[in-house]
């Protein structure tokens, strides 16, 4: 096969030399690989090759659906399958994917690899609840599958594995039945991050789907006002008649200058953001897309950092065992001055049944950083406040993370490499994240 | 409308048959693996949600003796169809075929000869049952000489030219022809080879195609940017094509 000279990309920036080679036979291109790819929309390095190794299998043509089950719900697909393809088709059906991240541009595989988890974290869990069985290509090219059954150890270490237990080929889940494919939504101001914290937990005890904006910017009182955002699917009889059709879909042209972004220019934004929303609480019926993922509506809106890139830094912070860990944690990050367009946070339920998986109970909170000269001193910063609170970082989203902290904060480690070992002794399945994190060979 | 698509199990081809299955189209899945048209057929039914079957058939454009019955069965099983989609086909560069004349004879054959021969017998049968369209996969790679796809840019001028002249001749008869030209699609087809400016995506590709079935468009580019590049490209003089790598 023909190559080329490329430059692979996490979707921060974070480069690595080498291609990706799409093709809808998954099962041949995985062969003797290393790491599969889907969307790029991890952050960091997570689908980014290890050093010396040129050529990645892409998943994201292979996408078709194996079978489905319309009386209880249960999909069979290919790990290219895309949540956004999922939703256009069986929303209007009223099924939806379980578990909805911020971006529905995610494939199965990546969604199992990543072990996603939404806005009703506190209810569902992860997406790994949610999977039945997976196929996978093992690090000696054979065949397995693997569910709570049938090589469990396998099953639990795949879920969050970031793929490095093997190739995903194919992935059963099953979808959520829904009274209706729109939703209900609410949303109100919160000032002050005490009261954020507890409005969280409030909204959490009767809404499926929370979760809020914070404006990561402002310090003293105000620190911690945002947006809380909650809802539930909404009843037949309250929503529209029509399924809602896709949403047309702004792009940013063209990589932004780098000066764009300054803290003046994301300070405006955000108070411009707060103050819009008004005083009271907004209620009414959403569309499902703008509910739980904002910010696909543009695409390619990672180039508005510029050629340097972004990072972010999501972690959850078990606020229950250390209260005001999440203050300390926010006071660090405007300590550092950068600017940080987006800041999330969210209310988390129980930790999943995955090996690596990123939720356990506590406060998640997600911010985008750009990259500047201090962005590496300021994720060291924030990992020490995350270490001190016991808590622990999302390798979806991590680009600068060290391999100390990240091995400090993981407690379940030597378990998930044990699984490793045992499924790939010879260590051939890694990836640029792994060689930074895990200490794999390059 | 009742579909017969040589080609659906993957790239640009499965995008179409996908569209048209959601749209409540009847299809016939012509292709020459049963177990991929069997997954392929049941990825559109569950996606088309009508509970209607798609019926699947062998068909190879390297085995000449399997054409006719292909397209004879189709009939059977649709009772009749009112088009035809061919998006089967190879694709290899200039440098992978140059010092292979097995591989030449191939791409020659496979892209041009049989192509033809399966659009022929298409023609008749939707000619007897009183029309239809004849919607064919060609390339922008025929609309010149160019030195990375020399071979398979001849067979897709070929095939062009054919389609050309069947239009001409039956357009008043009720066969519609309609040769899509596409450029760089990111398909499993073009995998590793590296994307140019404009590459389009086969979801993009799949709509402006079945526009064109539906308006019996005789030529579509697609991506449509490949239009405008193309209508440079064909009036750029010999001695700048010579020296461009295009």
């Amino acid at each position: 096969m023909q190559t080329s000279d490329e430059t692979l990309q996490g979707w921060g920036g974070t480069r690595a030399a080498g291609i990706e080679i799409r093709s809808d036979d998954l099962p041949s291109i995985t062969r003797g690989a290393v790491l599969t790819r889907g969307l790029g929309r991890s952050y960091g390095d997570s689908a980014l090759p290890p050093p010396g190794t040129h050529q990645i299998p892409g998943c994201a043509l292979a996408d078709r659906i194996l079978s489905f089950d319309s009386s209880t719900g249960v999909l069979r697909a290919e790990a290219g399958l895309s949540i956004e393809e999922i939703q256009r088709v069986f929303l209007p059906r009223n099924w939806s994917f379980p578990v909805l991240p911020g971006t529905q541009f995610v494939t199965l595989g990546g969604a199992v690899g990543a072990d996603i988890h939404g806005k009703n974290h506190h209810i569902d869990g992860t997406i790994g609840n949610h999977i039945n069985e997976m196929l996978l290509r093992l690090a000696d090219d054979s065949l397995i599958r693997c569910s709570r059954k049938e090589n469990d150890d396998l099953f639990r270490a795949t879920l969050g594995g970031m793929g490095l237990t093997g190739h995903i080929l194919e992935v059963e889940v099953t979808l959520k039945r829904i009274p209706s494919p729109w939703i209900w939504a609410e949303s109100e101001r919160v000032t002050g991050i005490d009261a954020f914290i507890e409005a969280l937990a409030d909204a959490a005890r009767s809404w499926p789907y929370t979760a809020g904006w914070m404006d990561a910017l402002v310090r003293g009182d105000n620190l911690g006002r945002g947006i809380l955002i909650r809802g539930r699917w909404a009843g037949a009889s309250e929503a529209p008649a029509r399924p809602p059709r896709p949403k047309r879909r702004l792009s940013v042209p063209f990589t932004f200058p780098g000066w764009v972004l300054n803290s003046l220019s994301v300070r405006a934004f955000n108070n411009f953001y707060f103050h819009k929303h008004p005083r009271r609480a907004k209620r009414g019926i959403a569309h499902p897309e703008s509910f739980f993922h904002p910010l696909d509506v543009v695409r390619r809106w990672n180039l508005i950092y510029g050629r340097r890139g972004f990072t972010q830094h999501q972690c959850v912070l078990p606020e229950k065992e250390r209260p005001g860990a999440t203050k300390r944690y926010l006071e660090a990050l405007t300590a550092g001055g950068l600017g940080s367009f987006l800041c999330v946070i969210k209310d988390c339920g129980s930790e999943g049944e995955g090996l690596l998986s990123f939720p356990r109970p506590g406060i998640s909170i997600a911010v985008d950083l750009p990259m500047r000269a201090r962005t590496q001193e300021i994720v060291n910063e924030l990992n020490e406040r995350v270490l001190e609170a016991g808590g622990r970082i999302y390798l979806a989203k991590d680009a600068l993370s060290s391999a100390e902290h990240f091995q400090a904060m993981e407690s379940r480690l030597e378990e998930f490499q044990a699984v490793r070992r045992r499924w790939d002794p010879e260590g051939r399945l890694r990836s640029a994240q792994s060689v930074r994190l895990l200490g794999d060979p390059a | 409308m009742r579909v017969v698509i040589l080609g659906s199990t993957r790239g640009m081809g499965r995008a179409l048959a996908r569209l048209m299955a959601e749209r409540g189209d009847r299809l016939f899945l012509l292709g020459r693996d049963s177990e991929v048209l069997a997954k392929t057929a049941r990825d559109l039914e569950v996606r088309a949600g009508s509970g209607l079957q798609i019926g699947i058939g062998i068909c190879d454009l390297e085995q000449p003796q399997s054409l006719g019955p292909a397209l004879a069965e189709a009939d059977a099983t649709l009772g009749g169809f009112d088009c035809v989609v061919v998006t089967a086909g190879i694709f290899a560069s200039q440098a992978e075929l140059e010092n292979d004349p097995e591989a030449t004879r191939r791409i020659l054959e496979v892209d041009f000869v049989r192509t033809i021969e399966f659009c022929e017998e298409a023609r008749r049968r939707l000619l007897t049952g009183g029309g239809g369209t004849l919607c064919v996969f060609s390339s922008v790679a025929g609309e010149r000489g160019r030195k990375p796809v020399i071979l398979y840019g001849a067979a897709k001028a070929g095939l062009s030219t054919y389609l050309e002249g069947l239009d001409h001749k039956f357009r008043r008869q009720g066969l519609v022809t309609v040769c899509v030209k596409p450029g760089f699609v990111k398909t499993g087809m073009t995998a590793g080879h590296k994307p140019p400016p404009f590459a389009g995506e086969p979801n993009a590709v799949a709509r402006r195609v079945l526009r064109a079935i539906d308006r019996g468009t005789p030529v579509v580019y697609a991506p449509g940017a490949w239009r405008w590049i193309m209508l440079v490209i064909r009036h750029l003089p010999r001695t700048v094509m010579r020296r461009i790598g295009f």
